[in-house]
């Protein structure tokens, strides 16, 4: 039942609710029956709530690092389980030599196959490790982001990764998707 | 009372004694089932249970029974149905857990028994320090509490939920043996209520270049998702209750996004941010995972619908057969599509096939359990199911899907479940 023919019973339930909403303010006409509970928010408030980074780079923090910082990093904090250079362990394989997709070589690893480089630091940040997630500094993501790309031989060993960098990376693999139930 | 077959009953309707659907109606007919392994109903050739009971005066009957108890739990002589797990050995908090789907009938799943996926674990929440906030584009930003949230018209809906990566192993070159739920169960069915939607997005005020939701939890993993807004504006529910009561921690308590027909991974848990923007975030989990490569090296992404589906619960793998006999074969069916339009048969490897009876309610991308009647002669055979839902698609053959998607895409499988059933009874999960 899509919410354009939900029917009588619940807009009956909706017109008992505004009853209980009392001090909501007026409805526009069309606009659903419904008590207005949410605090508005303002744009500081938000931006304490809002982890999204996007494709283009948009939220990315300031900081910096290379692949040589986030060696050290990966080494503490991540080889346990994506084991030694990345190559895969307990957790996913995160490094893969770049050769075409194909049946043979077929490969989820953030080189042959990612399609964002900004996808890494995101989920880094949200994510991992997962032992202590939210741990790391912006930092040390840049750094540890930039050790998987130069793992990956996407960027170079001594390319340092902030926010302008890190966004400007474009991945081997960037054109590979076809959306499915959505259109580009 | 078992009722009088008529010899045009056990005419057959298709290969390997598949009989009409129709005898189902017969009263007081009794059909035998396969027995779970170490079932309680002994199998013609299991040793009998031992008797320790006056089955006519038990003692039971002759002793008060047990005191009231605040929240229930099954018989302890249920204790084998329970969920089985798969996690990561270096990280147990990330993993699965599978219903046990051959042990269970009717259509809803018991919410202790709904399949689990984490990322990274089960958070606690305290429903007094969790809020919701709706912000992007939109007119203007809003917070919720829960218990604002409880406080608008809801609306219930009968919905599956099923992980995209369930019965993956279908993709593997050899069938693997387990049993049913252990290997398709990343699918369950309940009884969601909880707030539409677009009621909230609305009071946040759409702005028209709004195209996408981008869905976050509160879990260690901060799971995030981007949607379709039309979808989410359509039929999406921010669900409190799961059958009944409020929803059990595993499933999102106190938030989850219940979106009918798409992807569990999109039916985020522990809802606590939804971002309006024109553009995917292109999430870990859109891209890397939850994408299926094919053998073009191309890849498929935002694969959100669950395509139609069947799977014959009984007879499956481990359970028993009691001999040449008239079986009920028993199934469920879903589609993230709308409804079951019809179930098919096979107890030949697919060379004929007879529909089933489909068991009301039948309802919009929700379990729909299917029933057949089968005149077993104790000779090997091959039962299949087929799919096919209210826009015609018909569930494929596993042959058919894998020259389609190659063997690397992991998520989305649907291909068509056959079991073998030997001349012991003993049965198998094969590819036939």
């Amino acid at each position: 039942m899509s919410m354009r023919d939900r029917g009588p019973f619940f807009t009956a339930l909706a017109a008992a609710a505004v009853v209980v909403a009392v001090g909501a303010g007026a409805q526009a006409a069309g606009e659903r029956k419904a008590p207005h509970l949410g605090t508005p928010m303002s744009a500081e408030e938000v931006a304490k709530w809002d982890l999204t980074i996007f494709p283009d780079g948009r939220g990315l923090p300031p900081g910096k690092g290379t692949a040589k910082e986030g060696r050290v990093i990966y080494e503490n904090q991540c080889a346990h389980c994506h084991g030694d250079d990345g190559r895969g362990a307990t957790a996913e394989e995160l490094v893969a030599d770049p050769q075409p997709l194909t049946e043979e070589a077929a490969s989820k690893a953030i080189g042959p196959y990612w399609p964002y480089a900004t996808t890494i630091f995101d989920f880094i940040r949200r994510s991992m490790p997962a032992g202590a997630p939210g741990s790391l500094s912006a930092d040390e993501i840049y750094a540890v982001t930039a050790y998987l790309l130069a793992a990956n031989k996407v960027i170079g060993d001594t390319d340092e990764m902030n926010a302008k960098t890190l966004a400007a990376v474009k991945m081997p693999n960037r054109d590979g998707f076809e959306w499915i139930d959505v259109k580009k | 009372m078992t009722a009088k077959l008529d010899p045009e009953d056990l005419q057959p309707v298709a290969g390997g004694g598949l009989l009409h659907r129709r005898l189902l109606l017969k009263s007081g007919l009794v059909l035998a089932t396969a027995a779970a392994a170490g079932s309680t109903h002994a199998a013609s050739d299991a040793p009998a249970q031992k008797i320790t009971e006056d089955l006519a005066s038990p003692s039971w009957m002759r002793t008060p029974g047990q005191p009231f108890t605040t929240y229930g739990k099954p018989s302890k002589y249920e204790a084998r149905v329970i969920r089985s797990i798969g996690a990561n050995r270096d990280l147990p908090s990330n993993g699965v857990s599978w219903t046990p789907l051959e042990s269970l009938e009717g259509i809803i799943t018991p919410s202790g028994l709904h399949f689990e996926r984490h990322h990274n674990g089960v958070p606690e929440i305290d429903p007094a320090q969790h809020r919701l906030v709706i912000h992007g584009l939109v007119k203007q930003p809003l917070m919720f509490t829960v218990d604002s949230l409880l406080r608008y018209p809801m609306q219930s809906h009968l919905i599956f939920i099923e992980c995209g990566g369930n019965s993956n192993a279908g993709w593997h070159e050899e069938p693997i043996q387990r049993p049913l739920g252990s290997f398709h169960g990343l699918v369950s069915c309940s009884e969601w209520t909880g707030v539409p939607l677009a009621v909230l997005l609305d009071q946040a005020g759409i702005d028209p270049k709004a195209t996408w939701v981008i869905a976050e939890g509160a879990d260690a993993a901060v799971m995030n998702v981007s949607l379709p807004l039309a979808k989410l504006m359509d039929d999406a529910i921010v669900a409190l209750y799961q059958n009944g009561e409020r929803i059990r921690p595993e499933n999102g308590y106190p938030l989850r996004l219940v979106i009918p027909g798409f992807e569990g991974v999109t039916n985020v848990k522990w809802l606590r941010r939804l971002q309006l923007t024109s553009e995917p975030v292109m999430a870990r989990n859109e891209t890397s995972k939850y994408t299926e490569l094919l053998p073009s090296g191309k890849a498929r992404q935002f694969t959100f619908t669950i395509e139609a589906k069947s799977l014959i619960t009984s007879p499956s793998a481990f359970q028993k057969m009691f001999g040449a006999n008239i079986y009920e074969i028993r199934g469920l069916a879903w589609s993230g599509r709308g409804k079951v339009a019809k179930v098919e048969v096979s107890a030949d490897g697919g060379k004929s096939w007879a529909e089933a009876a489909l068991q009301e309610p039948v309802l919009s991308r929700c379990f729909t359990r299917f029933r057949m009647p089968w005149s077993w002669d104790g000779s090997p055979a091959i039962l299949k199911s087929r799919a096919t839902d209210e826009t015609g698609y018909v569930q494929p053959e596993r042959d058919v899907l894998v020259k389609e998607r190659g063997r690397n895409g992991y998520f989305h499988y649907n291909g068509i479940l056959a079991w073998g059933i030997d001349e012991d009874g003993v049965i198998s999960h094969v590819y036939a």
